[in-house]
């Protein structure tokens, strides 16, 4: 399956696929227009120093132990998509005390949680952070 | 090969997935006492609350049991083990063949002898969806709420009703909230938190006996109440099992297979005992998650596959009125905390490993932390100081970091 992996020494720590996450979720068309003066709410994180940066989401686990965990069966694999069901999710918090990575975060309404469905739970179709990342540090393959 | 299993919960549940991966074929039968099919116990305290529904609390899609091949007998109660013939005998007369059985049976309230409870009408206990039920039936704006026991059933019941309840009274004998996952300054926190909602507490103290409407507490108070909830603790189901001659101690006791000590028989969930790597002590920990791993583990295994569960340790996520509380492993080490308004932060420090956590109120990626618990990382591989700052994958060397990102598992 694809997903998203960062080249280490290629991240730039620039935060643009931050912004172009959370652009991504807005589902308008004009960044500017969609983020100016916002608090962002990404799903993607850059991690660092000056010295190393790499951002960090949702690696889709073959053995997924949020969804193992989750107390409302809110989560489930799509075409191998780790999805959470927002409807469902009551924001008990069990999946961020329980992922490995720190990459389930609580959404900004505090009800529920969100995190990287690759881009396949907005109008992207292909991650955006990908798509965006100014130095090829951020790709979509198949490992 | 022809499975069975007692009970229709996350344990079960997680069985049945793990019995699939290995098994596509062999008929699965699952009995349960309950006329539902699997949901969510921890949500029942949403559904008073209004924030989620019946038809949510399900944990699995509508078609789960004719997807995998399951007949569910619901509404139906195990009363017998046969472990020399291979059957479990239902309350009903039937009796079922199995190869390999699963106890999933949970735990049921732990009620304490006391003294003119029979006085009390209107008595309730809060653990399964029926219970829920009958509470909201009962219960008017008006109702004078009582609740026995200050651990998480009885503070998640407070919260689930505060909105609909005309006043709601917490009694514990404990002089402190949620000991069982709190140190006495997470406790202090956890309480005012939820006292500032309207809820009130009555620490230090027990009923010394009931009235038809109040009880009359040792320490002389007498509350007056309309409702009753009893919360102070769970009891395993054990005695099929230990009719079964299966080792039984506070719970079954399985193995890291979870497989108890009698041939082709298995046990998961809040029935166990199982050993908390983070004092090497077994003990029943009743907690989700692991229902659900130590199902799947079971499962698997049934089936002939091979899968061990054996990093068990007790964690907890739970929030009251929007303040979040994380917690996992055990509290016995060297202490690191952090504290600031609104913000509890305590790591726990032991032969080099990180033992346990409390964060309260700023808990983002608390799972790296577990995640150190449970793989037992040698703290002396990580960079521990920039992990006392903030959970983070930078504390790892950057080799590890990317095994980790690198890969998928
Ligand atoms: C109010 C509440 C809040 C909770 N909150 C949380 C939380 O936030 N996080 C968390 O991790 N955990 C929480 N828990 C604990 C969690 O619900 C349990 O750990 C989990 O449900 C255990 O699953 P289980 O499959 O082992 O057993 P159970 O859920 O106890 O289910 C066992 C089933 O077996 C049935 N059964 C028993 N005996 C028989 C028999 N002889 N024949 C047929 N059927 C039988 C029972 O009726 C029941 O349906 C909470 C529990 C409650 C009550
Ligand atoms: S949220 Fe975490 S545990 Fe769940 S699939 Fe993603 S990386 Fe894995
Ligand atoms: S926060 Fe939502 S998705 Fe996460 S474990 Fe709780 S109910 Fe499941």
């Amino acid at each position: 399956m694809k997903r998203v992996y960062v080249n280490e020494e290629w991240c730039l720590g620039c935060h643009l696929c931050e912004y172009n996450c959370a652009f991504a979720a807005t589902g308008e068309r004009d960044m500017a227009k969609a983020l100016k003066g916002m608090e962002i709410h990404p799903k993607i994180q850059i991690e660092g120093d000056n010295r190393i940066s790499f951002a960090v989401s949702c690696r889709h686990c073959d053995d997924p132990i949020c969804m193992k965990s989750c107390i409302a069966g809110a989560i489930s694999r799509r075409d191998g998509v780790i999805h959470v069901d927002k409807d469902k999710c009551v924001g008990c918090f069990t999946c961020i005390l329980v992922c490995p990575y720190g990459a389930v975060l609580p959404a900004p309404d505090g009800h529920a949680v969100r995190k990287c469905e690759l881009c396949t739970d907005n109008a992207c179709g292909e991650p955006a952070c990908v798509a965006g990342c100014p130095n090829g540090a951020i790709v979509f393959e198949e490992r | 090969m022809k499975y069975v299993i007692i009970g229709n919960s996350t344990a079960a549940v997680g069985c049945v997935e793990g019995i699939r991966s290995v098994d596509q074929e062999g008929p699965i039968t699952v009995i349960s006492d309950e006329p539902y099919p699997a949901y969510s116990r921890p949500l029942i305290s949403y559904l008073l609350q209004g924030s989620t529904t019946e038809e949510k609390m399900r944990t699995r899609p509508a078609d789960f049991y004719e997807k995998n091949g399951v007949t569910l007998l619901s509404g139906k109660k195990a009363v017998r083990i046969d472990d020399a013939r291979k059957t479990v005998g239902l309350e009903s007369g039937e009796s079922l063949p199995y190869d390999r059985l699963l106890i999933a049976a949970g735990s049921r309230p732990f009620i304490p002898p006391m003294a003119g409870l029979d006085r009390v009408e209107k008595k309730f206990t809060f653990m399964k969806l029926d219970d829920a039920k009958a509470l909201e039936a009962a219960l008017t704006p008006e109702s004078r709420v009582l609740i026995v026991g200050a651990g998480l059933i009885g503070l998640k019941c407070a919260e689930g009703i505060r909105g609909r309840a005309g006043s709601i009274t917490v009694v514990d004998l404990a002089d402190r909230i949620l000991p069982s996952i709190l140190d006495e300054t997470g406790s202090k926190m956890m309480q005012e938190q939820i006292e500032s909602n309207g809820i009130g507490f009555l620490l230090g103290d027990s009923v010394a006996e009931f009235g038809k409407d109040r009880a009359h507490l040792k320490s002389g108070k007498t509350v007056e109440f309309d409702l009753l909830v009893v919360a102070v603790g769970v009891r395993p189901n054990t005695e099929l099992a230990s009719q079964a001659g299966c080792e039984v101690g506070r719970g079954i006791a399985v193995d890291e297979r979870s497989a108890t000590s009698v041939p082709d028989i298995y046990a998961a969930g809040d029935c166990c005992e199982c050993r908390d790597i983070t004092t090497g002590q077994r003990r029943v920990l009743a907690i989700l998650p692991n229902a659900y791993l130590q199902g799947e583990a079971a499962g698997v295994n049934m089936a002939g596959g091979e899968k061990s569960f054996a990093n068990a340790v007790p964690m907890n996520a739970i929030g009251f009125f929007g303040l979040h509380v994380l917690t996992a492993g055990s509290y016995d080490g060297e202490e690191i905390v952090e504290t600031k308004p609104g913000v509890y932060k305590k790591l726990v420090v032991k032969d080099n490993l990180l033992k346990g956590f409390i964060l309260i109120g700023e808990i983002a990626r608390a799972g790296i932390y577990t995640s150190l618990i449970r793989e037992q990382t040698p703290l002396d591989t990580v960079d521990f100081d920039l992990l006392k700052q903030k959970p983070q994958l930078m504390a790892f060397t950057a080799r590890r970091r990317a095994e980790k990102l690198g890969g998928a598992k």
